[in-house]
């Protein structure tokens, strides 16, 4: 379908979560989209990065240190707040639940992944509907696509990094493909448009 | 926000039905779990919708004893999180040690790699033969797999490391004897075990003990559901008896959070006040 403009469409008030999947590529471009997040900030974002299941490295610890906004690993039944960055723990698969808390679970990994993007975005769908946009980055694997066309097919906003601006082009070409997203933007685009939202 | 599509209905229905019929309750099951396990099943069955699960479960009870599997995916590894049994071993066994006989009640203990991860503690710091264990759970066939202590060969060098970083200095091969695909732990292990159909939602305290370790069940429970085990854990745990969690499960959002101290905060090691 035709991509939409990002800077042209109406945002405002229209979206309570935003979820955000990368993979190979991403404690980078996550920088770049962390960091430019308003203090002000009044949705709730919630990360799945994959990373190493043996990596001791807490990416909430690391990002919390150049976001202007709190950033929190989510432990199981956390309630889920405004304003607020979550990530996804190492090894669990993240599951937003209908009332208004985080579960976590052990199932097998989903497109070879826990935590899963495809999990977390299905879930977002079906709870948020039209009030959450899902946000595809680099990486080099096929995970996210079909959480990614979920949340389109719920009638919330699909946005994709432009491979050719993603380290690693691979995840954003197949969401591309699969998910069929209203936006398609760069880095700094995404950035700015979070911004204003 | 919260908006129920047929799906959810579909799900509740099923679930009553399986309590009603099989006194199985996962209605207390968190349903973002439980949706997309239900998902797997109808592609694995090949079945277009919930609702011709719940007509074959209602006239079919073998297949709900094949959709119990579903239900109950047992994922877990031995010494899983090895800093956890590291605390146990290092400074939560010491202070059991005191007691003349130990009482551990392993919840959920799935396909037993956790009963075999603390036996292995237990020996090794010479608890063992004053130890009973209870290990329980709702499913069958996993309280039977963990019954025979058979383990997939291929898991045995994760296995392996976990028991090294929890701080095992003994030759782990030594615990069990292997053929072409699998690893038989030693039967003496489990000597002391009792292996007990016992459900966190349906049934009650039955024993009192020191431990409690019921580690990634909670994840899979409601809210409602979570305090019902909490509830059971309290009452059960003799006075400052410990209770051990998975590793991103916490007390932090139930009430009881004030009726236990961290005795091991990072390791979700909490012990009763």
């Amino acid at each position: 379908m035709e991509r939409l403009n990002w800077n042209k469409i109406e945002t405002k008030g229209l979206y309570d979560m935003i979820v955000v999947g990368s993979s190979a590529g991403g404690i980078e471009s996550l920088t770049q989209i962390l960091v430019s997040l308003p203090a002000k900030f009044s949705q709730t974002m919630v990360i799945v990065q994959h990373i190493s299941h043996d990596s001791k490295r807490s990416l909430a610890n690391h990002f919390a240190v150049i976001s202007h906004v709190p950033v929190r690993e989510v432990e199981d039944k956390e309630p889920i707040e405004v304003g607020v960055v979550y990530f996804a723990p190492t090894n669990y698969h993240l599951l937003i639940s209908s009332d208004g808390v985080f579960n976590l679970n052990i199932d097998p990994p989903v497109s070879f992944s826990r935590p899963s993007i495809d999990v977390l975005f299905q879930s977002a769908a079906e709870v948020y509907q039209k009030r959450v946009m899902g946000i595809i980055l680099t990486g080099t694997n096929h995970d996210g696509a079909d959480g990614l066309k979920q949340i389109r097919k719920h009638g919330g906003l699909a946005i994709v990094q432009n491979p050719d601006d993603a380290r690693y082009p691979i995840m954003p070409q197949t969401a591309l493909e699969v998910a069929d997203p209203q936006l398609v933007m760069t880095l700094d685009e995404i950035g700015f448009f979070l911004n204003r939202l | 926000m919260v908006q129920k599509d047929d799906l959810d209905i579909e799900i509740k229905l099923l679930l009553q039905a399986i309590y009603d019929k099989y006194s199985y309750d996962f209605r207390g099951y968190s349903m973002s779990s439980v949706k997309r396990r239900m998902a797997n099943a109808l592609t694995q069955f090949r079945l277009t919708s919930i609702s011709r699960i719940q007509e074959k479960v209602l006239h079919d009870s073998s297949f709900f004893y094949e959709l119990l599997q579903f239900l109950t995916i047992p994922t877990s590894e031995m010494f899983r999180d090895p800093q956890f049994f590291y605390q146990m071993r290092e400074n939560v066994l010491p202070i059991l040690a005191t007691y003349p006989s130990l009482k551990i009640w392993i919840a959920g203990c799935s396909t037993g790699e956790e009963i075999y991860s603390y036996t292995i503690l237990l020996h090794e710091a010479g608890l063992l033969e004053r130890t009973t264990i209870y290990a329980t759970d709702i499913n069958p066939k996993s309280l039977k797999r963990a019954e025979q202590g058979i383990f997939p060969l291929d898991k045995i060098k994760e296995f392996t490391l976990n028991y090294q970083r929890s701080g095992g200095t003994k030759t782990f091969s030594d615990y069990f004897k292997t053929d072409s695909n699998s690893a038989l732990f030693d039967r003496s292990l489990k000597k002391n075990v009792v292996f007990a159909d016992h459900s966190l939602a349906t049934d009650s305290v039955f024993s009192e003990v020191q431990l409690v370790s019921c580690r990634n069940v909670l994840i899979y429970f409601d809210q409602a559901l979570q305090k019902r085990a909490f509830d059971l854990f309290y009452d059960s745990l003799s006075r400052r008896g410990f209770l051990g969690l998975g590793s991103k499960e916490t007390l932090r959002f139930s009430e009881y959070d004030l009726k236990y101290d961290a005795f091991a905060k990072d390791e979700k090691i909490y012990r009763k006040k």
